[in-house]
């Protein structure tokens, strides 16, 4: 049992939990932040997909004895903010396109669908289809289409 | 098949079909206006006495729940508040197929209020209910249609009564609108301010108006975004998962290395209770339950345990045995070949999972004289008896609270992880919420079973006169309610014989689309014990596929073009026109590259008519395309669904529910399956169990709606399904130029390495940060 301390959603905490405790269960079990979703815990279904410091990762497979006091996680909680708005554009793409059945996953599609648009617009160019074709997150309704829209238009108001 | 039986649309908006039966409305005592309406006449159900050879044509599955659920729908109420919203408690469960937002819909549509207003919630479970709680069978909107658009009516009625009463006017020179009555005078008065005088103190009888007829529809019939969305995009819809119940703290199950296994003994209780953040352990049924403060905790004590396991339900059992099993048992073929005018054919379709992303999950607090549960459960009512029985307390002593579930499939039809929950919280004695692991949900959870299909087809002096199919499967787990509705309602149902519940499942679903003179098509079961259940469309993607597959070899056979040869066999005018619409829109016959061809298939079910076209590319560059860690293969890069759904309720989730059907078909044609080894599935994560993802999904879907052939809604959930399935397996076979007779097509590669089978769950990676972008 010890310390961690870092800053989420805009707010800095301490936790006291074991080093080897994955971040996603200080969100989710200590935290109460339950936006990132438990799909997999092993790094594949990506329902857990938030940002450190503007990059989207899997807090489920991260020990959170490796997040540092200066480091600024970001759920879907807190993505509005980011952008100073009740409603990230990405969000309200979302909405627009009605992508979601049941929601499980969009959480984590969200998170990933803004960090992709900013990777390419950081290598100068658009997303294109094969940038999406990258995106791992699994949505078992077979939202696919409707996320590809969306991501295409919310790229658009970012 | 589609039926013929469906009455004309009515103009005056009287329920029609099922709606011949009359309603009871009443007005509920309660402090703020509460209708409630009830059935009655449940033998007037709009399923005739059947002559036709296929009873799926005349009385299918969505029929046998209608009739089931006659004598008890009643008991449904719509509510409506001071603060002028209405509210509804579904007796159904919302798992993405977007039931809430089409019964919101409903309400608003016959209130007269903005959709905004109106707020479905999930009802507890009901007993009195009997078997009117059940989500399934694709049957909720048909089910519910025109009970709860009646409770709205009713509804409306009184707060028009009550404002004339108030004005001392005539109710009918009263208007309502958004939620508001006005008179010609330019009184106003909110549904909010009229709530409360409309109550009633006593529950009493009340008049059933009419209901509006479809030209009067202004949300009804219109593209409506889900209610819940915007809670979904912010993070703040509440799965069981995120929900928090004082002290329920997560627990997870150290599991058998095969299917069902046992706990003979736990060797290291002492040392895995003393590590950080455990607070109990239990033995139960099938594993050993760990309660922590953390389920990352949870999983670390399921690496130290040390169990010593009992034998399971399927140990000897492989892909292979099973297959052996199910050849050995099917059915015969009696019509006999007649060589050259035969097209003879057999198919296999592997195990496949039904598990949603969301992990099966519950919480129980079960106590010496009471247990509540919350979970996301489909036949609630069902769960709640079995688990009183488990746990020795009285019906009336548990609560089943029903959750929203990060999807389904098929998955909530059954309490598994309630069950455990609950026996977990009472032998520890403190609250639990209990979740399987991703691994869990693949190796222990319910499948799809392995089954064959096999199809005879004679053809003479040109035409086919003979279509046969023997559906053999590892046998189907229905006991989670739709036994006890057929077994209520045997002596109504239009098959013949002691058929078992799957054998009545199968001929109320099935249906051959074609008139291909005598045609039989018949389930045969083998018994053997793995964790199975329906997923969605039950048994229809694996007959369609087959039969479909085989129509493809008759045109080819009979020098005829697959959708020309279909026209002119097709014994039904919606799936014609379906078919039709798919061949124009989908550019049936568009030159292709080598490698690449359209396929088609059409299927009808759930009074719905559906066809499906595609474009899939086989190439070689595309087959061998690089994603990282990815399954590529075959990338259908086309579909066009065109679909008559009779009347589309909320045409946006209706075009939803059609793009994950077809996702879910290029995952069973091409990439989905669990491979059974030595008692246990091999997979244990997304990276094993193929389902399509972003690099598979086709990059153009286009789904068209038909102009509404009728006043009531099919069942749309499950329907894309088995056409998109058939017409991806037709697409390849025509690219490749060979028919595939085992499904997925890449099955026979294990394209991945198992996760051990024990630790039953694997421990979560570290490397989280490495991987950012």
């Amino acid at each position: 049992m010890s310390s961690h301390t870092f800053t989420v959603n805009g707010t800095q905490v301490t936790v006291d939990t074991d080093d080897s405790v994955r971040l996603l269960w200080v969100l989710r079990d200590i935290l109460g932040i339950t936006g990132p979703k438990y799909g997999c815990g092993l790094e594949v279904c990506k329902a857990c997909t938030s940002h450190i410091n503007g990059k989207a990762f899997n807090p489920c497979s991260v020990p959170v004895s490796q997040i540092q006091p200066t480091d600024e996680i970001t759920t879907i909680e807190g993505l509005p903010a980011t952008v100073g708005k009740d409603l990230h554009p990405m969000q309200q793409a979302w909405l627009d396109a009605d992508v979601a059945q049941c929601g499980y996953c969009q959480p984590g599609q969200i998170m990933a669908a803004v960090a992709k648009v900013k990777q390419v617009r950081a290598e100068g160019r658009e997303i294109t289809d094969d940038d999406l074709d990258q995106i791992r997150n699994i949505c078992r309704c077979g939202t696919y289409t409707r996320i590809r829209e969306a991501i295409k238009a919310g790229a658009q108001n970012m | 098949m589609v039926p013929h039986r469906r009455s004309p649309d009515d103009s005056d908006g009287q329920p029609t079909g099922l709606g011949r039966r009359r309603f009871l409305g009443y007005l509920l005592a309660a402090p703020t206006l509460a209708i409630g309406v009830q059935l009655f006449d449940p033998q007037s159900a709009d399923a005739s006495i059947p002559t036709l050879p296929q009873p799926e044509e005349i009385f299918d599955l969505g029929d046998l729940q209608n009739l089931a659920a006659a004598p008890t729908a009643g008991l449904i109420s719509v509510q409506v508040h001071p603060d002028g919203t209405a509210s509804f408690a579904a007796h159904r469960c919302e798992v993405g197929q977007g039931m809430t937002t089409a019964v919101a819909m409903m309400i608003a549509e016959e209130l007269d209020l903005p959709l905004a207003k109106v707020t479905v919630t999930l009802a507890d479970a009901r007993p009195e209910l009997l078997m009117n709680q059940l989500t399934g069978g694709s049957n909720s909107m048909r089910s519910i249609y025109l009970p709860v658009r009646t409770a709205a009516a009713i509804a409306r009625q009184q707060l028009v009564a009550t404002a004339a009463r108030q004005w001392n006017a005539d109710p009918a020179t009263l208007r309502t609108a958004n939620g508001v009555v006005t008179a010609p005078n330019g009184g106003a008065a909110t549904y909010g301010s009229l709530a409360t005088a409309a109550a009633s103190s006593t529950t009493v009888a009340v008049a059933v108006p009419a209901l509006k007829s479809p030209s009067q529809f202004t949300i009804l019939g219109t593209p409506q975004n889900r209610i819940d969305a915007h809670d979904i995009v912010t993070g703040r819809k509440t799965f069981g998962m995120d929900m928090r119940v004082p002290n329920a703290l997560p627990t997870m199950v150290a599991r058998p290395p095969t299917i069902n296994g046992t706990v003979v003994a736990v060797n290291n209780t002492a040392a895995v209770l003393a590590m950080p953040g455990v607070t109990d352990i239990a033995v139960i049924s099938h594993g050993v339950a760990v309660r922590a403060q953390t389920f990352g905790q949870c999983i670390d004590a399921i690496q130290a345990l040390r169990v010593t396991w009992g034998a399971g339900t399927v140990d000897n059992q492989s892909d292979a045995s099973v297959l052996a099993a199910l050849k050995a048992a099917e059915l015969p073929l009696v019509v006999p070949p007649l060589l050259t005018q035969t097209v003879d054919a057999e198919f296999t379709f592997a195990f496949a999972s039904n598990a949603p992303l969301e992990p099966d999950n519950a919480i129980a607090d079960v106590r010496s004289d009471r247990a509540e549960i919350w979970s996301s459960l489909k036949v609630p009512i069902v769960a709640l008896e079995a688990i009183a029985a488990m746990l020795g307390l009285p019906q009336n002593a548990v609560t089943v609270h029903v959750v929203p579930g990060g999807g389904s499939f098929g998955r909530h039809l059954f309490h598994d992880v309630a069950a455990e929950a609950a026996e977990a919280s009472q032998k520890m004695g403190k609250p639990v919420k209990l979740s399987w692991s991703r691994t869990d949900d693949f190796r222990q959870g319910r499948t799809h079973p392995m089954c064959t299909s096999r199809v005879r087809a004679n053809v003479l002096l040109g035409n086919v006169i003979t279509y046969e199919q023997r559906h053999t499967s590892v046998q189907t787990d229905f006991g989670h309610g739709l036994g006890e509705m057929i077994t209520a309602t045997a002596a109504s149902l239009p098959v013949a014989g002691n058929l078992s519940f799957a054998e009545t499942i199968f001929e109320l679903s099935q249906s051959s689309p074609y008139n291909f003179g005598v045609t039989t098509q018949l389930l045969n079961e083998v018994p053997l014990k793995f964790n199975t259940g329906s997923m969605r469309n039950i048994y229809s993607p694996n007959v369609v596929c087959a039969q479909e597959l085989v129509v493809d070899r008759l045109a080819a056979m009979m020098h005829q073009d697959p959708v020309a040869f279909r026209r002119q066999y097709l014994r039904d005018a919606r799936v014609l026109a379906v078919l039709n619409k798919a061949a124009e829109v989908g550019n049936w016959g568009a030159t292709l590259p080598k490698g690449m061809a359209q396929g088609v298939g059409v299927h009808a079910e759930y009074q719905a008519a559906i066809a499906c076209l595609v474009e899939i590319d086989c190439t070689p560059a595309t087959v061998n395309r690089q994603i990282p860690n990815a399954v590529t293969g075959p990338r259908v890069t086309k579909a066009t669904i065109v679909v008559d759904p009779g009347f589309a309720i909320n045409p946006r989730g209706l075009e939803a529910q059609m793009m994950g059907g077809m996702n879910d078909a290029i995952a069973l044609a091409l990439t989905s399956s669990l491979h059974i080894q030595h008692g246990i599935p091999l997979e244990g994560s997304w990276d094993n169990y193929f389902y399509t993802r972003q690099w598979n999904t086709p990059l153009d879907i286009q789904v068209v709606i038909m102009p509404n052939t009728s006043t009531s809604p099919s069942g749309a959930g499950e329907l894309g399904v088995a056409p998109s399935l058939a017409a991806v397996a037709c697409a390849y076979a025509r690219a490749t130029g060979t028919m595939p007779t085992s499904f997925p097509i890449n099955h026979g590669t294990l394209g991945f390495t198992p996760f051990p089978l024990e630790p039953s769950t694997p421990q979560s990676p570290t490397d989280g940060l490495v991987n950012t972008f």
